[in-house]
């Protein structure tokens, strides 16, 4: 018998051929693309010329794999909620991005960004946040590999998130203040890609998210799909099968919810609840639906879903939680939206902020605020007693405590 | 190929001196006013920019601009209106300079023809990339007689510059150096190289310079090789500086 022929396949595998994969040319049906200024083309069209070939080289997945087991503390636990799923007559399992060092997903994607900029020869790196927790992610990264690191963040976020912009400073990273607009991630956005206008040679744009320009959906999308990857192994061996009934995820510009739903995209059974930040109800006009208050256009460079006025001036939006509040969603969301393949579903800050308050109270959890979006769908969707439910906590509470404080007059 | 002013002004044997500014801006019914004191100035053709929450590519002063011109109550409707009878005042190029969002909500094809309607010559559309133009808008734009300008800039590869040359009809918007809009005060020798070796190119397009021209200086510089020059930000700085009765003076300096 001979051995059998080990192909290289990148990170998150030859996928690619189904419905919901990003197509050759970097659409999701309809979404995605690269909308940019030429400036931008040389540096994007280098990283999609590349990224799947990187991203195959044995010495660049063991490199990655390594870091995500010994530094990130990975494979996060896929935890069974116990008195949770007594509660709501189901069985829910939490898959635990909150342990993960740095407290997020975000660390995910940016180890494996890194290591890109690395065998790119880059040897600056740029971000935007707008809570801080992508800014955090990078760097970290960026004091692990020695890299020059400058996080852009709307000066009204540098007010807000004190303790992060600390913790960047402490990190090495110099935080610049993204005075533009409205000050806030679009903004800081927007300052990012500035930034690499300027800096075409040197260096490297770290994206937080599954957005942008073509290729980094996708190639964030398969830094996080180590997510679902370790799901299907863990429920494989906690209940028997890889597939759960429902997976489900919150949504800013859709990281996490694009690592988590990865493997499963193919799987029609596997049904997919993707939940967006209501804020302060979806007709209040402080809100965060995208995909019920937004229409097709472009932002930084990706044709999407996105919030904005009839007259294509992208709007500023609104929720309790710093990282869902992003006017837009990625490629791959808009396409699972429109397509029908997943579900949306939109949480108030009220409804997020008693959820979370009950993971703290039944599980001993205290949750991101983001992640407790996708917790609250608990309180207005019904599941069947033996449906496996498995929710992305995307990350910890520690950044939220002013806020829980101030909500709750703790 | 489509004729019209841009093409003919091409054709004069002199420089180039285009003038970038943003509609309603200043003041929201400054639009007209500023055109008609540019053309009197004697400035050779102008791009008036569409205001955009989000400019990409542009630096804090077109930025500024643009974000004061969507509180003053510009939308893409009111320039339109406000541009209806410019022909019958405004013989030089005009050259509509937005980003693709905007044009996609107002609609590709009613933007083409509203252009067509208002005497408007070209378009320029920074974040629409040139193989998305060729594959879906291209014909477009031709049947309403605008010609589509493309950037290039000093890391753009020669054969993509040549492509990007058989697709443009009307001239070539090189971008002085790696960077956004923004005035500079003078050219470094990355600069000269960079514009002999397009100079050297030979292509079927003219070449005119933009970013970073801001004075007599960065003007005779950029054009020495190029058929001419745009400036953005010092115009606009001036406006903030000296108002609309300071463009004669401004215009002046420049040559
Ligand atoms: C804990 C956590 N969850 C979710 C998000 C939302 O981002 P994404 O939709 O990319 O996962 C953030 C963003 O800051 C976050 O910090």
């Amino acid at each position: 018998m001979s051995a059998p022929v080990k192909i290289a396949s990148p990170i998150g595998g030859n996928a690619g051929k189904g419905a919901y994969h990003v197509s050759e040319r970097g659409y999701y049906g309809e979404f995605g693309g690269a909308f940019i200024p030429e400036m931008l083309y040389p540096n994007v069209e280098e990283l999609r010329r590349k990224y799947l070939e990187v991203m195959s080289e044995p010495s660049f997945k063991q490199e990655f794999d390594q870091l995500l087991k010994d530094y990130v503390g990975r494979p996060s636990p896929l935890y069974f909620a116990k008195r949770m799923s007594e509660k709501y007559g189901t069985k829910i399992y939490l898959k635990r991005e909150d342990l993960n060092h740095t407290g997020a997903h975000k660390i995910n994607n940016t180890i494996g960004q890194i290591l890109m900029a690395r065998r790119l020869g880059k040897t600056r790196i740029i971000a935007e946040t707008g809570a801080g927790q992508h800014g955090v992610a990078t760097a970290t990264v960026c004091a692990l590999m020695g890299m020059d690191c400058v996080v852009y963040m709307g000066e009204i976020d540098i007010a807000r998130q004190a303790p992060n912009v600390a913790r960047m400073k402490m990190l090495g990273a110099e935080v610049r203040p993204a005075r533009s607009g409205s000050k806030t991630l679009k903004d800081a956005t927007n300052e990012a890609i500035r930034d690499w206008i300027n800096n075409p040679v040197d260096t490297h744009y770290i994206i937080g998210s599954a957005i942008g320009p073509h290729p980094y959906p996708d190639m964030v999308t398969r830094f996080q799909s180590v997510i679902s990857e370790e799901i299907k192994a863990q429920l494989q061996e906690k209940e028997g099968r890889e597939n759960p009934d429902y997976v489900v995820a919150c949504i800013g510009g859709g990281s996490n919810a694009a690592g988590t739903f990865y493997h499963f995209l193919d799987e029609e059974q596997v049904k997919i609840i993707a939940v967006e930040a209501a804020g302060k109800g979806i007709d209040s006009g402080e809100s965060a639906a995208t995909s019920v208050l937004g229409h097709q256009g472009i932002i930084h460079g990706c044709k999407t879903l996105l919030m904005q006025t009839p007259d294509g001036q992208i709007t500023e939006p609104y929720s309790i939680s710093a990282g869902l509040d992003y006017p837009g969603v990625g490629p791959m969301h808009a396409h699972l939206c429109t397509s029908g393949r997943a579900t949306f579903k939109s949480i108030t800050d009220d409804e997020a902020m008693k959820a979370g308050l009950e993971l703290c109270k039944t599980e001993g959890i205290i949750p991101a605020i983001e992640s407790s979006h996708a917790l609250a769908i608990f309180g207005n969707t019904s599941f069947k007693s033996d449906d496996v439910v498995v929710v992305a906590l995307s990350g910890r509470g520690d950044k939220d405590l002013s806020t829980y404080i101030d909500h709750f007059g703790l | 190929m489509t004729t019209n002013r841009i093409h003919k002004k091409l054709q004069e044997d002199k420089k180039i001196l285009s003038i970038y500014f943003t509609a309603g801006y200043p003041g929201p019914e400054d639009t007209v006013s500023i055109i008609q004191s540019l053309q009197d100035s004697g400035v050779d053709m102008i791009e008036i920019g569409l205001p955009f929450s989000d400019p990409l590519a542009d630096g804090p002063t077109i930025q500024e601009s643009s974000t004061k011109a969507l509180k003053n109550g510009m939308t893409t409707a009111r320039v339109f209106e406000q541009l209806r009878d410019i022909r019958k005042t405004v013989d030089i190029p005009l050259i509509i300079m937005g980003y693709f969002n905007p044009i996609m909500q107002y609609g590709v094809e009613d933007f083409c023809k509203k252009c067509a309607d208002t005497g408007i010559d070209g378009l320029i559309i920074p974040d629409l990339p040139v193989d998305v133009y060729e594959e879906e808008y291209k014909d477009m734009f031709e049947k309403y007689g605008l010609a589509n300008i493309f950037l290039i800039t000093p890391q753009t590869p020669d054969e993509r510059i040549r492509f990007i040359d058989s697709v443009s009809d009307g001239f070539i918007y090189m971008v002085s150096s790696a960077s956004v809009t923004g005035a500079k005060s003078t050219f470094g020798e990355e600069q000269q190289q960079y514009f002999e070796r397009i100079h050297n190119l030979r292509l079927k397009n003219p070449q005119i310079v933009g970013f970073g021209i801001s004075n007599e200086e960065t003007f005779r510089a950029a054009t020495h090789l190029a058929k001419g020059a745009i400036i953005g930000s010092a115009f606009i700085k001036s406006l903030n500086d000296k108002g609309k009765d300071g463009i004669p003076d401004f215009i002046r300096t420049i040559r």
